[in-house]
């Protein structure tokens, strides 16, 4: 990767520097999230069931790390960053920004909560106005929130410039001119208008072929270390998330399952369906085939999961008290590394729980 | 284009040469620059409104005055270029003259119908839920008459005149608009920009402004243009049922009726008339064609 081209050392981008709650505060504390799609039929459109898209989620983000989220398709990934960004509205929660409870009597507004917390959407395409030059589409943001117009169309020539693209070239360019890669890059760009402190990003390298994907990571790595970011980096490919995060979370039909420090869920995963998740990746070795399905089946019904444990129904380890009662992440207070799992808790009464 | 893959490896060399850069509307005009039919039939659609604006100056006679001694008089007749008509008036004043009701009678419905109803489309469209239902189903229902029907029954309740007419049409064209007002929103409304034109801060006005209309204007002033043709027609034929332009004001569809009359002594005369509403709609629809296949890029 050379190195990015038109860095504008004499008039540097903003770096939102603001950090009220001191370092040892967590940028974000989810507390609680849900989200229950309803779902309606007959003349009536009575309400017949609910789709438990995000089902009481609690976690926190550490300042300047980057907190990767994995899960199979319909987790609720991608739905929990539209809750987070208060995109659709959730049905609980509690969401503290930096000390900050949001929209509540002193905290912090929905508008303040957005000028500091902004989203790379997955689809590259679908993100950017086709009507709308580029520059137009990150200056929009800034303009919003009170920027002169002169002003916010140099700033998104800097943004342009610092996410590789020269402004003088791109500029004023319409989307269906520009590459996926160079989309993705303009989308990143106009995240970063409002001088956020948390960039949520949705996918944003998977629709990207791998050469282009890497160049956008390396850029995201940059701009981590420039601008002073926190990242929840959410993505469906383990080796990407592994590359690139602090700590991950994996998601499983609407919960958290497990959640630790990168090195540590790779390494020594403690929820079978966290292992299940490793085991499927391919290995570059051709002698370390994989010959059998890891996991077997679809995901379960959302709308009617499945009773206890949500992997019951998929998991090698299953018994009694699974089905009988539902596993919780921080059965074992103060840990670093919980895991949704009755094996992991020795009072659960699993046979294998660990002792 | 080579620019796009290959810069994002590298920044492209400064020395490089790009091709220039268009805006949407640029690069619509460009398009149609090398469209001929559209071109000729635009210049023709120029020519009728300069002859219709200049009808004042340019008309030999009177429009109402009739010279009773020389009914019906075929074209090249004493001074009448075009003849005389039924009341001994002069046809080629009268068709000048005429050419400023039926314009009228076609672009003005239309457009007070674009701005009504492509604004209750929009916001059909944007707000969605039950806003959008209540304003669908009410269209659906003045949907729900054959619009020529429709034009006939309003006016007729409103009585006649050249207003009411226009009335009449602009209500006519109100629901078609909208829905397609409405369906080019809802399309847009889902898409992702608009949510992160959300998650920017920006309010709902600011949203439609900036990133709706641009996506919406285009088909709805795509199909706006190809009604101002029907707008004509029905204007006439209004005018022909005695329900639009009152006598003695000339109009085309006024003119075809008050001429059917004498169609087995003078039928040239008749024709007049119906070749100018003829000629004016094909080049409104042609041009509207034109205009939709220019504007009709990949965005």
């Amino acid at each position: 990767m050379k190195p990015m081209a038109e860095r504008d050392f004499a008039n540097p981008l903003p770096i939102n520097t603001a950090d009220r709650g001191g370092r040892q505060q967590p940028m974000l504390l989810v507390q609680s999230l849900k989200k229950h799609f309803p779902v309606k039929s007959g003349l009536l459109q009575r309400q017949k069931g609910a789709v438990r898209a995000v089902d009481n989620i609690s976690f926190s983000v550490l300042k300047g790390e980057t907190l990767g989220i994995v899960g199979e398709s319909g987790c609720g990934k991608s739905t929990l960053a539209r809750l987070l960004m208060h995109l659709i509205t959730a049905d609980a929660c509690t969401l503290v920004f930096d000390g900050d409870p949001v929209s509540e009597i002193r905290g912090i507004t929905l508008r303040d909560l957005r000028k500091n917390m902004q989203m790379v959407f997955q689809d590259s395409y679908s993100s950017l106005n086709p009507r709308l030059p580029i520059r137009n589409t990150i200056a929009y943001g800034p303009v919003v929130h009170g920027m002169a117009k002169s002003d916010a169309e140099r700033l998104a020539n800097d943004l342009l410039n610092r996410v590789g693209l020269r402004s003088e070239i791109y500029g004023a360019r319409y989307p269906h001119e520009l590459s996926g890669g160079q989309k993705q890059r303009v989308n990143i760009a106009r995240a970063l208008a409002l001088t956020p402190r948390v960039l949520i990003l949705d996918e944003a390298v998977s629709a990207l072929d791998k050469s282009v994907e890497a160049q956008v990571l390396n850029l995201l790595n940059e701009l981590k270390r420039d601008f002073n970011l926190t990242y929840l980096f959410i993505s469906h490919d383990l080796n990407v998330v592994q590359y690139i995060s602090d700590r991950v979370l994996v998601m499983y039909l609407g919960q958290v399952v497990e959640i630790g420090p990168v090195e540590e869920i790779y390494g020594n995963p403690r929820h079978p369906y966290t292992r299940a998740l490793l085991q499927s990746r391919l290995s570059m070795n051709p002698a370390e085939r994989v010959t059998e399905p890891p996991i077997g089946g679809d995901p379960p019904n959302p709308i009617n999961p499945p009773s206890g444990c949500r992997f019951r129904t998929r998991c090698i380890f299953a018994e009694g008290v699974c089905e009988a009662s539902q596993p919780t992440l921080d059965a074992v207070t103060g840990d670093r590394h919980p895991a949704a799992c009755h094996m992991t808790d020795p009072m659960s009464g699993h046979t294998k729980a660990a002792a | 284009m080579s620019v796009a893959s290959l810069s994002d490896l590298s920044a492209a060399p400064p020395t490089e040469k790009l091709p220039p850069v268009r805006g949407y509307w640029a690069s619509v005009g460009n398009r149609l620059r090398y469209d001929y039919l559209t071109i000729f039939f635009l210049s023709v659609i120029a020519i009728i409104v300069v002859l219709a604006i200049l009808a004042p100056l340019i008309a030999p006679f009177d429009p109402t005055k009739s010279h009773m001694a020389y009914r019906l008089k075929p074209p090249g007749f004493r001074n009448f270029m075009l003849g005389t008509d039924e009341l001994g008036r002069d046809m080629l004043s009268r068709l000048l003259w005429g050419g400023r009701t039926s314009l009228l009678m076609g672009i003005f419905p239309v457009l007070l119908a674009t701005l009504v109803g492509g604004s209750l489309g929009v916001a059909a469209g944007f707000m969605g839920g039950r806003t959008n239902t209540f304003i669908m189903r009410t269209m659906d229902v003045v949907f729900a008459f054959p619009s020529v029907l429709l034009a006939v029954a309003i006016s007729g309740t409103l009585g006649g005149g050249a207003k009411n007419g226009m009335l009449a049409l602009t209500l006519v064209f109100i629901p078609s608009i909208c829905r397609v007002a409405e369906s080019a929103t809802t399309q847009v409304r889902g898409l992702d920009f608009v949510e992160a034109a959300r998650a920017s801060g920006g309010s709902t006005l600011s949203i439609v402004r900036t990133h709706i209309l641009g996506n919406v204007l285009g088909p709805v002033f795509i199909f706006a243009s190809s009604l101002i043709s029907v707008s004509i027609l029905l204007g006439s034929g209004l005018s022909f049922l005695g329900l639009g332009v009152e006598p003695p004001t000339p109009d085309w569809g006024l003119m075809l009726s008050t001429l059917r009359a004498g169609i087995y002594t003078q039928p040239l005369l008749c024709a007049l008339p119906g070749a100018a509403i003829f000629i004016t709609s094909l080049s409104f629809n042609l041009v509207s064609d034109g205009l939709r296949q220019a504007m009709d890029v990949k965005a």
